[in-house]
């Protein structure tokens, strides 16, 4: 295991700063050159909002009933646990029988955490 | 100064493979899928089999007019094609291609996090078609929207879950340190995972079967109703990258990555191989299956793909301790 901020630790993540600078280059240098070859004609109905065809109706934002908020609970519950199997999945083979054990206690709870919503059924929509 | 022309060189070959891999993948889509429904898709460009096609459409999408609705969020509606774009680029850069004639493992960068990097930079790919579905102040695209948000959260976890368990039979989370301790049985121990990731990853990709939010036949475009010009090409092209990051992935986490005979010096061949051999997979699963209704698409998740999952991380736990 390296250090943090071991010498050869970050100088290795240049790269990966420098190809992000490189994508959003990537990106101005695709719309730039586009830029310089459309054309423009400006023109109010090229502008409407595209609803097959007829005029537009109303706003293109409105409330509606999220119906998958349950999955959107559930999946911030399981997320926050996965991100947690990945420093334990780099020391299982040290640690051993005991951190097995332990993973079997949290997978458990999820797994029960998943039935009951099942049991509930909020996993199928009406 | 030699380090800094390093960093460059590494980054122009990544750059060089984001650009020309997803065009690979597109002709193939055009060509494979034609035949497999009995025509014979573009002839026309270039000569030889219509190779030049994308270029062609390439060329024709920087001279089309750009246009923003009157009644789309501005800022959101013209960032979001940059955002779906740039991630996967900068996720190809941790994505190893093996050992290159002896010289090493081609990569644009070995990180210790690689599996955890990769992973974080595939989602935020996902927000720019968030993006492009909430800010263009169309109903379908909203719909779309709403869809995408649907999938990304349905779909996350069991993608993450089964990855988990790859990082968890190698012991590290470099990519190169994953396909290093690859062995041959691991196929029949991880295939859950692999099935799991896979289909985890159509689903993150919103390629069909998985393309609710797209769905044409309901929603125009979705996400990508409004777009038009230089920035749908950026959408189109960041969904080929799309497919190229997933193969690349589930080759290095599954098959291996550059297992193969003669792979100190033709590693390299054998990734890109297998890479060549998912993204047909990714095709051909767009002309076999129907799409999935939305709810459908939850349901798959929840009750198949996230059990699943977890069924292989205890699995994979077991044989890695006992």
């Amino acid at each position: 295991m390296r250090a943090l901020l071991d010498d050869t630790y970050l100088p290795g993540y240049a790269t990966v700063g420098a190809i992000v600078v490189v994508g959003l280059l990537l990106a101005t240098a695709m719309l730039g050159v586009n830029r310089l070859l459309r054309p423009q004609v400006a023109s109010r109905d090229k502008r409407t909002t595209y609803e097959s065809g007829v005029d537009p109706v109303g706003e293109g934002w409105a409330q509606s009933t999220v119906r998958y908020y349950v999955y959107a609970f559930l999946y911030v519950i399981f997320a926050v646990d996965a991100v947690f199997l990945f420093p334990w999945a780099l020391v299982l083979e040290q640690i051993g029988h005991a951190a097995a054990v332990e993973m079997g206690v949290f997978v458990g709870v999820l797994a029960i955490g998943l039935a009951y919503a099942w049991r509930k059924g909020v996993l199928s929509w009406t | 100064m030699s380090e800094a022309l390093d960093v460059l060189l590494r980054c122009l070959v990544v750059l060089g493979a984001f650009l020309t891999m997803p065009l690979l993948v597109g002709q193939m889509e055009h060509k494979a899928m034609a035949h497999m429904q009995a025509r014979v898709g573009p002839m026309a460009a270039g000569g030889f089999h219509g190779w030049a096609q994308l270029v062609a459409d390439g060329v024709k999408f920087a001279q089309k007019e750009s246009i923003t609705p009157a009644a789309a969020d501005r800022r959101v509606f013209e960032l979001a094609p940059a955002v779906a774009l740039v991630p996967y680029l900068v996720a190809m850069v941790a994505i190893p291609l093996g050992p290159f004639f002896g010289q090493g493992v081609l990569i644009g960068q070995d990180l210790d996090l690689g599996l955890f990097f990769v992973l974080a930079a595939m989602s935020v790919g996902v927000l720019g078609t968030l993006m492009g579905g909430l800010g263009s102040g169309n109903k379908y695209s909203y719909l779309g929207g709403m869809r995408v948000a649907a999938q990304l959260m349905s779909y996350e976890l069991p993608m993450v879950l089964a990855a988990a368990s790859a990082a968890m039979l190698a012991g590290t989370l470099s990519l190169v340190g994953i396909a290093d301790a690859f062995e041959p049985w691991w196929l029949v121990v991880q295939l859950p995972g692999l099935v799991v990731f896979f289909v985890a990853g159509l689903a993150e990709l919103q390629r069909p079967p998985f393309d609710a939010p797209l769905a044409d036949a309901e929603l125009v475009m979705g996400p990508l109703t409004e777009y038009g010009g230089m920035r749908f090409a950026m959408f189109l092209l960041a969904e080929y990258a799309g497919i190229v990051v997933l193969a690349a992935l589930t080759t290095v986490l599954f098959l291996g990555g550059w297992a193969g005979p003669w792979a100190e010096q033709l590693g390299w061949a054998w990734t890109l191989l297998k890479i060549v051999g998912v993204s047909f997979l990714v095709i051909w699963a767009r002309v076999a299956y129907p799409r999935l209704r939305e709810d459908q698409v939850n349901v798959l998740a929840w009750k198949v793909l996230v059990p699943l999952a977890l069924a292989q991380v205890t699995l994979t736990t077991v044989v890695v301790v006992w």
